[in-house]
């Protein structure tokens, strides 16, 4: 009856609702940070010390601080590919395989292009070569899930390992350069890499996974086709009744997703490396699922959340030398914090269904 | 467990002389959901011997209420009382072991199990399993209910009528207390309904209190012994037996729409639809009939997964104008038709014409061009996104088409603008275009397929409709609305094929009806006088055309 | 040819294959009950490497390998106390906790061990294998078969338990309906949420000993990050036995094969690289894959939470 209270309460809803954001992401964050100093405790190391020094060196150093943002690249790509598939439906849990061989074919390729080609031009056809091949890699689990509807979950699985030992096998055989001792490829030059940004050591690879991520974002929400590849994914039978090709979106699907996992692969290897060294895998694929997932496949909170958690890769590989805390206790805290946000949503989510009824 | 029950004699006393005393009795069931007063202080009797019908339409609280006795949900106020003990049912198992069996309305069997091991399901995991003594009561009640379903068939491999009959059989696998079948007849043949009776008479002679729920009111006159009405969550009136066993059909049909809708005067359209008396459409006539054919089908056949009654050598004509009502029970094919039809799956064999062109190898959006629709009856399962608005939905089949989309990029203000057209014209009561559609109602999901089928304004012409179940669980306002809809567009030239499992939808509605069974059309009759014995002869698959 | 099947060729390869395969084989056991039961446990790999942790720990300061093994088993079902508590009781996303479970154990084994072992990197002796009598003596084979620890036997023998218990008991009929039609469970009187539960744990307990037995008898010691995926075999291994224990059991020994074959090959002379040999048994499922194509068979309800009411 009476606006004005109305308002009011339109306003209070409001300012409870963004108080309820900002507690659903630090009451996680805090409880895995206590946890986690429970068990520092244990192993007799001291939480805030070691806390204090992975958020300087990770976020407050100038070179913690490039090495993180450096970390972001191949983070971004792998989670753009993995939005793209996640809200297809397809569940694409063979990253690291097609993040591997895309990252070894650079590796080949670069040197080899270097030679003949001006330094843009090997970059951009590394980019392309190395994106089909990790598109490529993904073809069968299309196929046979097209095909015959097996589960991508095996066979991306499957076609993981395979990609895994078979980068190791080119490393080793075909691409080995024998003037080193330890099994690597020839290494790139550094000034024939990818770009550094201005005079840091960030190299233009972030630029790239940003404007990857920020298309994948638009396709999703303003094309007809990122429309058509969510309603395969939140109902796979409303498509068949729409008549969508549901086939030729789900090759699709798994080329984008895997073909952007391979420029990450690509970006790695182009920005950071030069060279792959055999038996290298960051599994960087294991990390991002779940942190897309915790991102509701939302591009924005995709880049907070892998930021988050490269300041902690960054910082904890440090503290590590420094502190005497190995690099592991980074997994347990990432673990820890997937745990307590998955468990936070989930609490909030009861919550709000009792509210209602 | 029941001792004194099963005796038929001990129990049909108890029946008479008890007067208030049932098995089972409610006191004051109410049970409230988000927005809803679902069961509204509801007091119901159960009694040995004695069929009660629950009647009521979808959404009247019947589910509910059976929920509430199988140990599914619990009320949030009011006595359950079993043979006079107050009794709080926490659990299935609970509701199980107190003696009340429930057939629920959706099959609950593991279909990758067999007869006898679903039976079992639900010994005590540390027990071993006593096959023989399974079997031996298999045999008690299959003898008791006249079944014949062999114990080690794979329950996916029954037709749906049997696996109904093996969860009649589990119902009363702890013993014979209280039967609650839930609309149970909707999947049935006339003849399997007659044996459904036949089971209900002697469980009911045995001693069995048996609790029928259903919306169709010959039904109730057909089985009860005593009729409970519920409307909107109320028990708003019963008929006891006596009462019951001295009146006519009328009668009783004229007292329940009194107790539905307070009069027999102003709610006719209500009653009507509730008695499938509604007006028959005047037929088409001979004529017309002789015109050129819309859509022909000639010789279709289909391929179906584990399951699934695919086609087999359909033909038929359709004349614009013209309804085409196809019978038969659920599971006979008809699925397989409308997607064949539609586009949605392809013949293996035949071929199919519209307006004299091939079309079977189209797909859905170039079939939907040419004027091709089907309105599914998967409302949720395929024909929406329920997580999806409203304005994604009626938009959902014109994806990447202009002129909502130009190049393949979303005209998000133009598809939101349709879609509050749409809504509005079809009446959808939704807060918003913007709503996900799994919050609306069934009947408004309803509105927003017909919305999204019927208009013409963005691919051109309907021309052939074809409607599967279209009032499949929807309350009477909506069903009278959609079948105004099915009638307005036949009138409007539209040919329409109409599948339903509900006869009287068929003879209100159609032209002509076929009958499916086992895939094939068991035959074409025109509508008339007499044609419900006609139609019921060849859903058994008794005669052939 | 003729020089690859010398003697010891195939002796360290059969005595090989059984020992890579028993973990991949107790893995996808475990696997295969969580599959049946409707839950996609992904944190397997988790539990092995916490079992492997555990069961070598156990083995070490106890100097008893059954009690390893118990231990073993133990840690596994620990890991899975969570996975049940978080994916089954609540409902949360069982991809997502079974990845973040798997990154905790990683990261917790590895600084456990960094803390407790890294300065020593103690072994465990001699497992102590059963010779079983007469059977051990037939020539070639017999050393290869009938010499390892009882567990393997064991192992061999929890394969036929399972086929009897999913064929011809109230667990294997809970399991089924859990993962095919939970609602019917419910109806029936069985809570979803316990078979799940228990489900769960037995494949933490199983898997668990699995990585036990990797550690302790295949290595003899604990190394961070040892399991390197032999939980996601497992994974792949129950998807494809559809249901059946023996499958798995061929299938593990399959695997296994293809990962003894490098140390075989070497025995016999020949240097092929591991990485090139770890693909055969992939590559081979693959392969069958494409060329028998099958319709997988997955229960229905896998990875969907169960709440009552909602079908």
């Amino acid at each position: 009856m009476t606006t004005g209270s109305e308002r009011s309460d339109a306003d209070t809803t409001q300012i409870r609702d963004s108080l309820l954001a900002v507690v659903r992401v630090l009451v996680p964050v805090f409880l895995a940070l206590f946890v986690g100093a429970l068990i520092l405790l244990s192993f007799g190391k001291d939480p805030l010390t070691y806390y204090g020094y992975v958020i300087s060196r990770g976020l407050f150093s100038p070179s913690g601080l490039e090495a993180t943002i450096t970390r972001i690249a191949p983070l971004l790509l792998i989670a753009a590919g993995l939005i793209v598939a996640f809200r297809a439906g397809i569940w694409n849990l063979g990253v690291d395989g097609q993040f591997l061989l895309a990252s070894v074919v650079t590796a080949a390729l670069a040197p080899v292009l270097m030679d003949s080609m001006p330094r843009g031009l090997t970059i951009v056809t590394c980019f392309a070569v190395s994106t089909a091949v990790a598109a490529a890699w993904s073809l069968l689990p299309a196929f046979l899930k097209v095909r015959y509807g097996i589960n991508e979950i095996i066979t991306t699985l499957m076609m993981s390992f395979l990609g895994i030992s078979l980068s190791n096998v080119l490393v080793k055989i075909a691409f080995n350069d024998p003037s080193t001792t330890v099994p690597q490829t020839a290494t790139l030059p550094v000034d024939e890499r990818l770009p550094r940004l201005f005079d840091t050591t960030i190299h233009s690879g972030v630029l790239i996974a940003l404007v990857a991520l920020l298309l994948v974002h638009l396709m999703m929400t303003r094309t007809a086709f990122g429309l058509k590849l969510q309603v395969v994914g939140a109902n796979p039978r409303a498509a068949v009744h729409t008549g969508l090709a549901v086939g030729k979106l789900t090759y699709a699907t798994f080329a984008i997703s895997a073909g952007l996992a391979g420029l990450a692969g690509s970006v790695e290897i182009l920005g950071v490396w030069g060279t792959m060294r055999a038996d290298w895998n960051p599994a960087y694929g294991l990390l991002v699922i779940p942190l897309v997932f915790l991102a509701r496949f939302h591009g924005a909170a995709t880049i907070g959340f892998v930021l988050f958690f490269a300041v902690l890769m960054i910082g904890g590989e440090s503290a590590s030398r420094r502190l005497g805390v190995p690099q592991y206790y980074v997994l347990v805290l990432v673990s820890l914090l997937l745990i307590f946000f998955a468990l936070v949503e989930y609490l909030d989510q009861r919550w709000r269904k009792q509210a209602r009824a | 467990m029941n001792t004194g029950s099963t005796d038929p004699a001990a129990a049909a006393t108890a029946a008479h002389s008890g007067g208030g005393e049932g098995f089972v009795e409610l006191r004051g069931i109410t049970k409230r959901f988000p927005g809803v007063l679902a069961n509204d202080d509801i007091s119901l009797d159960f009694r040995p011997g004695e069929i009660h019908v629950l009647l009521g339409e979808n959404g009247a609280g019947k589910s509910t209420l059976i929920g509430i006795l199988a140990g599914m949900q619990q009320p949030d106020a009011g006595e359950i009382r079993v043979r006079g003990a107050s009794v709080r049912i926490g659990s299935p198992r609970e509701s199980l072991e107190l003696g009340i069996g429930t057939v629920f309305q959706h099959v609950l069997l593991v279909q990758s199990l067999t007869v006898l091991e679903n039976l079992m399901l639900g010994g005590a995991w540390w027990r071993r399993i006593d096959r023989d003594a399974a079997l031996k009561r298999f045999r008690e009640l299959s003898e008791l209910l006249a079944l014949e379903i062999s114990p080690d068939a794979l329950v996916g491999r029954l037709s749906l009528g049997q696996q109904q009959q093996v969860e009649i059989v589990r119902a009363l696998w702890r013993g014979e207390g209280v039967l609650v079948l839930d609309e149970p007849t909707s999947m049935l043949t006339p003849e399997g309904v007659r044996e459904l009776g036949q089971v209900m008479v002697r469980l009911r002679d045995e001693g069995v209190a048996i609790v029928f729920i259903t919306h169709k009111l010959q039904e109730a006159y057909a089985f009860g012994d005593r009729i409970s009405v519920l409307r909107l969550g109320k028990l708003v009136g019963s008929i006891d037996k006596e009462r019951l066993s001295g009146m006519d059909e009328q009668a009783v049909t004229d007292e329940v729409i009194r107790l539905m809708f307070g009069s027999t005067e102003g709610h006719d359209q209500d009653a009507e639809t509730l008695s499938g008396l509604g007006h028959r459409r005047p037929h088409l006539s001979a004529e017309r009939q002789a015109e050129e054919p819309c859509l022909n089908l000639r010789a279709v056949s289909t391929q179906g997964d584990v399951g699934e009654c695919p086609l087999q050598d359909v033909s038929f004509s359709l004349f614009p104008g013209e309804i085409l009502g196809i019978a038969g029970v659920d599971g006979n094919g008809q699925k397989h038709l409308a997607e064949a039809v539609a586009g949605q799956r392809l013949a293996a064999q035949g071929e199919i014409f519209l307006e004299g062109a091939k079309i079977e190898r189209l797909g859905v959006p170039d079939r939907r061009k040419l004027g091709i629709r089907y309105i599914t009856d998967e409302r949720l399962g395929e024909g929406t996104v329920g997580a999806f608005s409203v304005a994604h939905n009626v938009v959902m089949k014109e994806i990447g088409q202009p002129p909502l989309w130009r190049h393949g990029i979303s005209l998000w203000d133009r598809i939101f603008a349709h879609a509050r057209g749409q809504i509005r014209e079809h009446d959808v009561r939704t807060p918003s275009e913007r709503t996900p559609i799994g919050r609306l109602s069934g009947g408004n999901i309803q509105k927003v397929l017909l919305a999204r089928e019927l208009a013409d304004d963005l691919v051109g012409e309907a021309k052939v409709v074809v409607f599967n179940k279209p009032t499949y669980g929807l309350d009477l306002q909506s069903t009278r609305f959609a079948r105004d809809r099915i009638r307005r567009g036949a009138e409007s030239g539209l040919a329409t094929i109409l599948i339903s499992t509900e006869l009287d939808e068929l003879i209100e509605l159609s032209d002509r009806i076929a009958v499916m069974f086992q895939g094939r059309l068991a035959g074409i009759v025109e509508n008339g006088e007499g044609v419900e014995r006609e139609i019921g002869l060849l859903m058994t698959g008794a005669a052939a055309a | 040819m003729g020089a690859l099947l010398t003697e010891a060729f195939i002796t360290s390869l059969v005595f090989g294959a059984i020992t890579a395969g028993v973990p991949l084989l107790l893995a996808g056991l475990g696997e295969q009950i969580s599959e049946k039961s409707g839950v996609l446990n992904i944190g397997i790999e988790g539990m092995m490497l916490m079992g492997a942790y555990c069961g070598f720990a156990a083995a070490y300061y106890s100097g008893s390998f059954w009690a390893g093994f118990l231990f073993g088993g133990l840690g596994g079902a620990a890991v899975a106390v969570l996975m049940a508590v978080f994916c089954v009781r609540f409902g949360m996303n069982q991809i997502v906790i079974g990845i973040a479970l798997t990154l905790g154990v990683e990261g917790l084994t590895a600084l456990l061990h960094f803390f407790q072992f890294s300065r020593t990197y103690p072994r465990l002796g001699e497992s102590g294998a059963l010779r079983i009598p007469l059977l051990s003596d037939i020539p070639v084979l017999g050393s290869a078969l009938f010499a390892h620890h009882p567990l393997v036997y064991l192992a061999v023998a929890v394969v036929f338990a399972l086929g009897w218990v999913f064929r011809s008991t109230f667990i294997g009929f809970n399991l089924e309906a859990a993962g095919n039609k939970p609602s019917a469970l419910d109806a029936a009187g069985v809570s979803v949420i316990a078979t799940r539960v228990y489900a769960v744990l037995s494949t933490g307990f199983l898997a668990g000993i699995g990585g036990a037995y990797m550690a302790n008898v295949g290595a003899g010691l604990f190394i961070p990050f040892m399991t390197g995926g032999a939980g996601f075999i497992g994974i792949v291994l129950a998807m494809l036995a559809r249901g059946r224990p023996l499958w798995v059991l061929f299938g593990a020994l399959l695997f296994g094969a293809s990962l003894a074959l490098t140390t075989a090959l070497q025995v016999a002379g020949l240097n092929i690289p591991t990485d090139v040999v770890q693909m055969l048994p992939f590559a081979m499922v693959m392969l069958v894959l494409v060329i028998f194509g099958r319709h997988s068979y997955l229960p229905p309800a896998l990875g969907h939470p169960y709440v009552r009411g909602e079908r």
